[in-house]
């Protein structure tokens, strides 16, 4: 294995144009987008259909039918219909991230203790209050381990929006590839993989913070937090 | 898009039966390496943590660079099948490794008790009683091992092997929609029907489930 194109410093300058801290970037930024527009569109669906129970179907089996739609074709039937670009890309990835977003979102509402949002009634609190002051707190663990599978799977597939043009780190494989330059092609596998690894420690500290300690068991007894 | 079938049919009936060949080998040894390593993640308490975050790792590698990476290790040419076929093995492991140490994990502790009274043995005990109960954790985790596996093959096509995925790089080349419409729908149905098999499979291994309240998922 030949590490060579991965610790050569020229490909780490900031300027250069397709080194590692550009193609980083690109590739974060096609993750972010995805994620966020994935967020705004699951989210709110999971969180209606968790908190009515109607529409269960639609989150039960969009999580497989959305697995199962390959992303490589996706995004060759979207740029054959749209044209080269962002757009193309955003929407294959899009469609990527959604399904665990929302069948986290439904799950984490369902498998609330009821009679935990009874007692919120029964104290007067408004169907809102009831939803964002107790449903979505109670539902958070699980749905930021949906979404954490999301960042994770969009992180890897996003190398894919090179097969089409685009930039990311997909680049160093493809281009890595074309020429039969396979340190580079390691030097690709090897930062997204780190990408994704650093990205998912950093969604697990949002998780620690943004999670209520009673939620965690971290509030009752501090000792037991090692099997956490 | 029927003309476009007619007219192929040879070339995406070929690309079919590789993409089934392509992704349901690897469930099928993933599945068979999974319940040892599982197993051990379960047997010794220490193992679970790095196993969780070794599979996480594992399945974060972009599956192109797995492609492309394996025969550069393996020895193999670049375009034998074998890369895909050691490459999707190596995410339904790291998907499904953790589904059944957790499935066994989540074996109530009066069953296991039972059992024990009852005579069986660590290795019996495992097998008829431990396994059964986790069954539909674990068979939870073979249908999204198999589904996403199904969707992962066609990326191969990118190195030239992908299956189904080929009929998108042509449609792609040619700027020709038939093709990728038709590798995008076979693809899916392959996946809802492996996905309906595992479940069925599911309920006649697991006949108590049903009799219980609500049904287990």
């Amino acid at each position: 294995m030949n590490l060579s194109y991965l610790f050569d410093s020229a490909h780490w300058d900031l300027s250069a144009p397709g080194g590692f801290p550009q193609l980083i970037l690109a590739h974060l930024g096609y993750v972010a987008l995805a994620l966020l527009i994935g967020t705004v569109i699951a989210l709110p669906v999971g969180l209606y259909i968790g908190h009515t129970g109607r529409g269960s179907f639609i989150a039960i089996n969009s999580g497989n039918a959305g697995r199962s739609l390959p992303t490589l074709g996706l995004l060759m039937l979207m740029v054959t219909l749209l044209g080269l670009g962002l757009t193309p890309v955003l929407i294959a990835l899009t469609v990527l991230v959604i399904p665990p977003i929302l069948t986290s979102a439904y799950a984490g509402m369902r498998t609330l203790d009821h009679r935990v949002v009874d007692a919120a009634k029964g104290m007067g609190m408004r169907p809102w209050q009831v939803l964002f002051k107790v449903e979505v707190p109670m539902a958070l663990p699980v749905l930021m381990s949906g979404f954490r599978s999301a960042a994770l799977q969009v992180v890897a597939t996003a190398t894919v929006a090179a097969a089409v043009g685009l930039s990311g780190l997909g680049r160093l494989l493809i281009d890595g590839l074309a020429v039969n330059d396979y340190s580079r092609v390691l030097a690709g596998a090897i930062v997204v993989a780190v990408l994704a690894v650093l990205l998912d420690l950093f969604l697990a500290l949002v998780q620690r913070w943004i999670v209520s300690p009673g939620m965690t068991g971290r509030a009752q007894s501090r000792s037991r937090r090692a099997t956490i | 898009m029927i003309q476009y079938l007619t007219n192929n049919h040879e070339v995406v009936l070929a690309a079919l039966r590789q993409h089934i060949y392509l992704a349901l080998l690897p469930v099928l040894f993933g599945l068979l390496l999974s319940l040892p390593i599982g197993y051990l993640g379960v047997r010794f308490p220490w193992f679970y943590h790095p196993l969780v975050n070794v599979c996480g790792v594992l399945y974060s590698i972009p599956s192109l660079a797995l492609f492309v990476f394996l025969p550069v290790i393996l020895g193999t040419k670049i375009l034998a099948p074998m890369n895909i076929v050691v490459a999707l093995t190596i995410y339904t492991v790291a998907l499904l490794a953790r589904t059944v140490a957790d499935g066994l994990r989540a074996v109530d502790p009066v069953i296991t008790q039972s059992a024990t009274a009852m005579g069986y043995r660590r290795l019996r005990r495992l097998l008829d009683v431990e396994l059964p109960v986790a069954a539909p954790v674990i068979l939870a985790g073979l249908r999204v091992a198999t589904v996403s596996n199904i969707s992962l093959v066609s990326v191969g096509a990118l190195i030239g092997i992908g299956g189904l995925g080929q009929l998108f790089t042509r449609g792609f080349q040619l700027f020709y929609l038939e093709p990728i419409i038709i590798g995008i729908i076979l693809s899916v149905l392959l996946a809802a029907v492996a996905d309906l098999i595992i479940v069925l499979v599911q309920r006649a291994l697991t006949p108590w489930t049903r009799y219980q309240r609500g049904g287990a998922a």
